[in-house]
C-alpha cells in the first residue's frame, strides 16, 4: 500500500518500477530522480493528462499513472 | 610569455565563431572567456537565424545578414561532421504575424522598402492573408490578420551551436582560457600583450568580442564600442510533438519539441531579473496568435541581456593606430555566426576588413564624422 500523502512518483518507486518515461528525443528510460520538481525525469500521464510532474502530485485513490513514452501530442484548435 | 597568432577576447557566440574560423585557417589562437560574472547573452538566445526584418534603411546590413544565413547550412554541416554535435539548423522560411490592418500595412511598407533597397541582390517576400496562412500554420487565432514571409529565415539550437564552436575550436588546436577577465592590455603596432590569470600572452592580432564587456574593453585599445544592454525574456513550454512547421518572429518550436515564446525588449540597465508582468504580456501575445498554446505548460523561463549597438546594427572595426586590433559586436550572435566564422574570420586572418563592412564601423556614431 502506498502511504497517504505520498507523491505519484513515490508510488511508482514504491511499486518497484525502475522506469516511468522515455525521453522524447533519444528514447532513453528514466525514473523519478530529484523528487522536488526540478529534473522533469518523473513525467507521467496522470488520469489522461500528459507530461505531469508526478513528484509534485499527491496520489489519490483510483489515480491512473501512465508512462510518458514520447513527447505529448497536441491538437491545435482555435 | 605565451605567443599566439591571435587572441580573441570573449567566449560567447561572436568570439567563438571568429576563433573557430581562425583556427580553421591554421592560426594559433587563444580564446579568453570571462566567467560566470559575465552577462553571457549567448546562454539566453532565442535561436532564430533571422533575416526578414534586418536592415530596413541599411542595405549593407541586409546583405551581411543574408550572406550569413547563406553560410549557415555549410557551417552547421561542418560543425556536425567535425564535432558530432548537431546544431539543429533548419531553414524552412519564416513568418512574421501581424495583428490588425495597421500592422499589416506597416509591415508591407517595410518589406517593400527592403526589396527596393536590396537592388540586384533581390528580396523575395510575400504578404499573406489569414486564409493563406491557415494552410501553413496550425489553428491561428482570429486576431491574426496576415503575415510577411521570406524563404531566408530559419532557426537553430543556440546552446548546441556554442558547444560545437568551442569543441571545434579546441579540436583544431585552439587554446581556451576560462576565467580570464581582461582589465589591461599593452599595444604596439602589430603586437598586443595581455596579462590574464597570472600570465602574459601576446599576439600580432587581437579580436575584441566581449559582448557588453566591449564597451569598457574597447577603450583600452583606443576603440569605441558603444553597446548597451537590452533585456529580453523568454518562456518555454513542455515538449510536444512537432506542430509548427516554421519559425515565427516571436514563437518557434525546437527540434526537441519545446515551444519558445519571447518578444520583450526592456531598457533595464544590467538587471537580469524576470518580471511577471512582462511574462504575462508574452504569454497573452502568443495566445492571440495560437490559442491552443493555452493547453501547454510553461516549464522554464529566463531573462537575458542583448548586446545592443545604438542603431541595432553590428559593429566591426580595425584600429587604425594599432593595426591588428579588431572589434566585433552585435545582438544577433546566432544569425551572424555563419558570417563570423566563414567571412569575418578570413578577413581578420588576412589582416583587413572588407570595404563592404566600412559602413558597420563604430565611426558612424562619431558626431563629427556624421556632420
Amino acid at each position: 500500500m502506498v502511504p497517504a500523502g505520498a507523491s505519484a512518483a513515490a508510488a511508482v518507486l514504491f511499486a518497484g518500477f525502475d522506469s516511468i518515461r522515455k525521453t522524447p528525443v533519444e528514447g532513453c528510460e528514466r525514473a523519478p530522480y530529484c523528487m522536488m520538481g526540478v529534473c522533469f525525469d518523473c513525467l507521467a500521464e496522470i488520469d489522461g493528462v500528459a507530461n505531469r510532474q508526478s513528484c509534485m502530485i499527491e496520489v489519490w485513490p483510483g489515480m491512473r499513472i501512465g508512462r510518458q513514452m514520447r513527447a505529448r501530442a497536441i491538437d491545435p484548435k482555435v | 610569455m605565451e605567443r599566439y597568432d591571435a587572441i580573441v577576447i570573449g567566449g560567447g557566440l561572436v568570439g567563438s565563431a571568429i576563433a573557430y574560423g581562425l583556427v580553421r585557417a591554421r592560426l594559433r589562437v587563444a580564446l579568453l572567456d570571462e566567467g560566470d560574472v559575465a552577462f553571457r547573452a549567448s546562454r539566453g538566445n532565442f535561436g532564430l537565424v533571422w533575416v526578414q526584418s534586418k536592415g530596413d534603411d541599411a542595405p549593407h546590413y541586409q546583405r551581411w545578414t543574408r550572406l550569413s544565413a547563406d553560410e549557415w547550412p555549410a557551417l552547421a554541416a561542418e560543425l556536425e561532421a567535425k564535432t558530432g554535435i548537431a546544431v539543429g539548423h533548419q531553414r524552412p522560411g519564416g513568418v512574421h504575424l501581424c495583428l490588425g490592418e495597421a500592422e499589416i500595412e506597416a509591415r508591407h511598407a517595410m518589406m517593400e522598402r527592403m526589396r527596393i533597397q536590396s537592388g540586384n541582390l533581390g528580396f523575395d517576400y510575400r504578404m499573406l492573408d489569414h486564409r493563406e496562412l491557415t494552410n501553413m500554420l496550425p489553428a491561428l487565432g482570429p486576431a491574426v490578420s496576415g503575415a510577411s514571409w521570406t524563404p531566408y529565415d530559419g532557426h537553430a539550437n543556440p546552446l548546441n551551436l556554442l558547444h560545437a564552436l568551442h569543441k571545434g575550436f579546441a579540436e583544431n588546436g585552439g587554446r581556451y582560457l576560462p576565467n580570464s577577465t581582461v582589465s589591461e592590455a599593452r599595444a604596439t603596432p602589430g603586437d598586443f600583450s595581455i596579462p590574464v590569470a597570472g600570465r602574459e600572452i601576446s599576439a600580432p592580432k587581437v579580436v575584441l568580442a566581449a559582448g557588453l564587456g566591449n564597451a569598457e574593453l574597447a577603450r583600452h585599445f583606443g576603440l569605441s564600442a558603444p553597446v548597451r544592454p537590452l533585456k529580453g525574456q523568454i518562456l518555454v513550454t513542455e515538449r510536444a510533438r512537432q506542430v509548427l512547421p516554421m519559425p515565427i518572429t516571436t514563437i518557434r518550436q525546437t527540434v526537441e519539441g519545446s515551444i519558445m515564446l519571447g518578444d520583450s525588449q526592456e531598457d533595464a540597465s544590467f538587471d537580469t531579473s524576470q518580471s511577471p508582468a512582462v511574462m504575462q504580456t508574452i504569454a497573452r501575445h502568443a495566445l492571440l496568435s495560437f490559442p491552443w498554446l493555452r493547453d501547454l505548460q510553461i516549464v522554464r523561463a529566463w531573462a537575458a541581456l542583448r548586446v545592443m549597438p545604438p542603431d541595432g546594427l553590428p559593429i566591426y572595426d580595425q584600429l587604425e593606430r594599432f593595426p591588428g586590433a579588431f572589434t566585433a559586436n552585435c545582438h544577433s550572435g546566432v544569425t551572424l555566426a555563419g558570417a563570423h566564422a566563414n567571412l569575418l574570420a578570413p578577413m581578420i586572418t588576412a589582416g583587413a576588413l572588407d570595404p563592404t563592412l566600412e559602413l558597420l564601423s563604430a565611426k558612424r556614431f562619431d558626431v563629427s564624422v556624421a556632420a
